[in-house]
Order: C-alpha cells, then structure tokens, then sequence
C-alpha cells in the first residue's frame, strides 16, 4: 500500500473510531470490546507472530492488571479519577514485574513446551484467584461505582479503551521498525543463530514480553472498572476464552504483521457477538468449528492469504519469494 | 493408599497421549474429552442395566470408531504441520466436544456407582476401594497389552517403523495414513476406558475433560514417549502428589496445583537440559 493512501486509511479509521459512540450508541459496550480484542491480538502477536513464541499464558498479565487496579481502588480510599490512574499505572508495574520474572524462567522453553507452560500458567492463575480470600475467591471483586450519569462511564472507558488501542498500535509501529523488530524476527527465524550473531536473545524475548505485560496490564485495570466486576475464572483469567480468542484473531488476520491482528480481531470479534446472539447454547460448537476452520485452512491468516494471492500489491513480498518472481519473468 | 491408586486412571490417558505424540507428533488436547465421551458411555450403559464393567471394553470399542472418524474427518490434515497448529485444532476440538456434550446429555453432575465395596486394612488405618483396584488393575492390563501389542503385533511394529521414520515407512510399503489412523483410534480407545472408569469412581461432567489433558501431558513429559513402565510410574506419582497437596492446600487449591505443577516440570526439565548441555560442552 502507498504510504498516503494507509494514512488516509488510518485517519478515516481514527474518525469512524471516535464518531461511533454517537453512530450507534446501543453498541458502544461491544465496541469496546471490539477494542480490546484489536489490544489481545497486537500484544499477542509481539510473541507470537513477530518472535515465533506462541504464548496462551498472555491472558494472566490482563489478570493481574485488573485485580492489581481493583485492589488498589478498594485500599487506597482516594476518589474516583486518582484512585484508577493510581490502579492502572499500579496494574501495569505487576504485569510488567511478573512478565520479567516468569520471561526469565520460562522464555527459555521453546517451541510447544513454552505454548503448554504458559497454558498451564493461565489456568494456574485462575485457580489461585479464585482460591485466595484478600482478592475475594471464587466470588470475584466488584470495582467502585463510577461518580456521574448513567451512560458516562461508557463513554468514558470507550473513549479510555479507543486511545490505549490507538497508542498501542503506533507504539508498536514504532518498535517493529527499529532495531527491535529486526532482533526479534530474527530470533523467530533462527534463534541460535541470533543468538551467535551477538544478539542479546534473553534480554529481547524478555523485553518483549514486558511491552505485550504493560498494555495488557493496563487494559485489564479499564475493561475490570467498565465490567465492574471482576470474576476469577470468566474475566479476569480467562484462559479458555480471551486466551485462546488473542492467539486464533492474530492467526485468522496473519501473524507477524502489524494490520493482521487487526484485521482478525474485528473479524472475529463480529462473527463471535453474531454468535452469542443467534446461537445461544451452541455458541461455543459453532467457535470450536471457526478455530478448526481457521487453523486447517487459513494458517496464514487474511493478510497472509491476500499477500499470496496478490504479491505485487503488498511491494516488499515479492522480494521476500525470489523465486515466484523469477519463475513469472 | 486409595489416593496413589487413582493415578492408575491418570496413567491411562498419558499412554495414548505418549502414543499419539510419539507417533504422530501431535499433542492432542482433546484427550480429556475422550475420556469424558467414555465416561458418559459407560454411565449410560449402565442406566440400561449393564454392569459398569462390561461398560469398559464397550466405552472402548465406541471411542475407537470415534477417534478413528475423527482422524479421518480433521486430524490427517494436522499430522505433517507444526506442532502449534495441531495443538490449537485439537483445542477446537475441545471445546466443541465439551459444549456439544453439554448440549446433549445435560450438565448434571453424573456417576456410574458400582456399589463396590470398600476394604478396610490395619484396624481402618487405610481403606481402600475396590474399585480403585480395578481401575488400578486396568491399567497394569491396558499398559501390558499395549506393550506387548507394539512389540510384537504386526501392526504395532508398523507403528513403530512409522514413529521412527515416516518416510522411510512409507518407502518400505507401510500404509502411513492407516497407521496414523489405528494411532489416534487407539489412542481415543484407552481414554475410553479410562473415562469408563472415572464414571465408575468418582463423577463425570462435560467439563471435566482439561485437567486430565494436563495431567497426562504431565506425566508424558515426566516419563519420555517410548516408555509405557514409566509413564505408570509417573501418573501413580502424580496421583499421590496430588492428593498430598490437596490435604496440605486444601481442596481449593488443588486444581491450581495440577497447573503450577505442570509449569514448574517444565521449568525444572529446562534447567535441568541446561546442565546436561554444560556437561557435553
């Protein structure tokens, strides 16, 4: 894509993004949502797609920012606005913290062993959630009401929501095109031999696993006061759902690029809603049905598929198979 | 001593799942569900009147025709990908299982109770059911005729020649794609009987597939693919820990300590490749 025309295209997003609340107003919770799904699949894709390390375990930094917010709003005893910007900026610091403590540990795993660990890791978490009293067990926490009219806090968490995907987004544009990205795709494409290139592959996996904590941990402090309350296993920590949903929406939009996770997870965020709303009962069947359908036929993903399909519009890609070019010349 | 014995059960399901990956190098993440489609098996045999263990070969005989279905269906497209895409199919596969199963027979809490009795030793000191004895002596059976069945059956050694080398299987005539498919069905029919007896032990529900996929991927990791003496070993081990850790933590935080036990055998397997790798350097 022309570089004009994708920011044409990011700007016309950007104001559809912000007009919405007021287009369609019923909607403004799935919208959301929607948003957080589009920040499930950028971080996810960091480890995933960009680093080649497939992690279901993401869903515990989402976790522990969310009950890290709630249990500084329940403690502190400060007003509303403080008490979240203290939640959050406290709900990140523990995601961030628990990433470089377990990224030492378990970034050493590669392949399927890191994939099982780390799913082990999320139903882990969710079980001591609901098992440990000062976090209110089994019945969940419930975040403090928001002081104003009825409707504003869902403007104001969509509004709160739409600006972290916004930020995440560049943020992340911004570390792929530096010398982070380079370091780790390579560590996705050969690690020992990043490794003996003089790549510091610790230290970047490492990294790495921080910047996906950090969004996902504050994230998790927002969608916990939208929600407003806070369920161990269904929302805090839920591996089944949010964890598998982060790594199959990166997966149907095309791992490894920055538009995929995107893609996917509006794609996927819509079939799903259409899904819990038409197919109730069955819901999680027809999901079991998209994933086998995802994985068996579309590995590559929407982009992943458009860009085989039409190389020569995605510039770059022709490059990246020599061999296609050759054989059409 | 009834607790040790309820790793037998846990065993079951960690010798298909060894055979499965060993052979076909997929992890299958359905493998609770087997067990719990063999579970609901046995317990409707057993509303029609069918004694609980007649329901064990039957569960196992229905489960084979399953998974044999299931690999010709979805599975044969996974078996030459990366690992990760048969890990996230096979979790679709879960899912669809365990709601489709909730669908169908309700999500009541059921039970196969075979009215067996329960043996006292040593003035009541240790009790033991007998029908943890029986699940326990399914296992040592199952494990040998498994065994046995590798070593000298002419399809078990066609097994073998594939899990060594696929290739050169296929070159020397093997039917891979059959061998592939009697693998998983096997695999699905050991599961079966290892449901048949959770029904008749303790309760079965739709959901109560994961734990038992983690466990017998525990116990795999534990024990290597190619050896079913240890993979026994292992899941009596695992069995023990875990009711160790349930009367220590409490009941709660006994599941979570299945899953923070997985991690931390990883973890301790990775450390513990670290020093061998120091040794060779």
């Amino acid at each position: 894509m022309p570089p004009t025309a994708s920011r044409l295209l990011l700007i016309g997003l950007v104001v559809l993004a912000l007009a919405a609340p007021w287009l369609a107003p019923a909607y403004r919770t799935q919208i959301s949502f929607l948003w957080v799904m589009i920040i499930f699949a950028l971080t996810w894709d960091i480890l995933g797609g960009q680093m080649g390390y497939n992690s279901f375990g993401n869903v515990v930094f989402f976790g522990v920012g969310m009950y890290g917010c709630a249990v500084i709003q329940r403690d502190t005893g400060l007003d509303y606005y403080p008490a979240l910007c203290l939640g959050m900026t406290a709900g990140a610091a523990l995601a961030v913290t628990l990433a470089a403590v377990l990224g030492s540990g378990l970034l050493g795993l590669r392949g399927h062993y890191f994939a099982i660990a780390t799913l082990g890791l999320g139903f882990a978490a969710g079980e001591f959630a609901s098992g440990w009293d000062f976090i209110g067990a089994g019945s969940g926490m419930v975040t403090p009401l928001y002081p104003g009219e009825v409707g504003d806090r869902e403007s104001f968490f969509y509004f709160l929501l739409l600006a972290l995907t916004v930020v995440t987004f560049f943020v992340l544009r911004r570390l792929y095109s530096g010398r982070f990205g380079l370091a780790i795709n390579a560590i996705r494409d050969d690690e020992d031999k990043a490794e003996a290139m003089g790549i510091r592959t610790t230290l970047y996996k490492t990294t790495a696993w921080c910047v996906s904590a950090f969004f996902l941990g504050v994230t998790g402090a927002a969608v916990g006061n939208l929600i407003g309350f806070i369920d161990p296993r269904d929302v805090a920590f839920a591996g089944p759902t949010f964890g598998v949903w982060m790594v199959l929406m990166a997966i149907l939009g095309g791992k490894g690029t920055l538009w995929g996770p995107v893609l996917g997870a509006t794609v996927f965020h819509i079939t799903q809603e259409l899904f819990w709303t038409y197919l109730l009962g069955w819901q999680r069947v027809a999901l079991g049905l998209v994933i086998l359908a995802i994985v068996l036929f579309f590995p590559l993903g929407i982009l992943g598929w458009a860009r085989e399909r039409w190389p020569e519009r995605f510039g770059h890609a022709v490059e990246e198979r020599p061999a296609t070019g050759e054989g059409a010349s | 001593m009834s607790n040790l014995l309820i790793g037998a059960v846990f065993a079951l399901a960690a010798y298909g799942m060894a055979l499965v990956w060993g052979v076909m190098n997929v992890v299958n993440i359905c493998q609770g569900e087997f067990v719990m489609l063999g579970g609901y098996t046995a317990y409707f045999l057993f509303k029609a009147g069918v004694h609980p263990l007649v329901g064990i070969p039957v569960a196992a005989v229905l489960l084979f025709v399953f998974g044999w279905l299931l690999y010709r269906a979805v599975i044969f497209r996974v078996v030459d990908k990366d690992l990760f895409i048969s890990i996230l199919a096979t979790f679709g596969l879960s899912i669809l299982l365990q709601q489709l199963a909730n669908q169908l027979f309700g999500a009541d809490v059921r039970t196969a109770d075979a009215g067996f009795r329960t043996l006292f030793f040593f003035d009541n000191m240790v009790t033991v059911s007998v029908v943890k004895i029986v699940a326990f002596g399914a296992a040592l059976l199952v494990g040998a005729i498994l065994m046995l069945f590798l070593k000298k059956s002419r399809l078990g050694q066609a097994i073998r020649a594939t899990a060594q080398n696929a290739r050169a299987a296929r070159i020397m005539g093997i039917d891979t794609g059959r061998v592939y498919a009697t693998t998983y069905a096997l695999n699905a029919a050991i599961c079966g009987a290892a449901g048949a007896l959770v029904a008749m032990t303790w309760l079965i529900h739709p959901y109560l597939g994961l734990p038992y996929t983690v466990r017998s991927f525990m116990i795999v990791i534990l024990a290597g693919l190619g050896n079913v003496a240890a993979v026994l070993a292992a899941g009596l081990g695992l069995g023990a820990a875990e009711n160790f850790a349930g009367f220590i933590l409490g009941a709660e935080y006994q599941s979570a300590f299945v899953f923070a036990l997985l991690v931390a055998i990883l973890l301790w397997r990775r450390f513990w490749l670290d020093r061998t790798r120091g040794y060779l350097k």
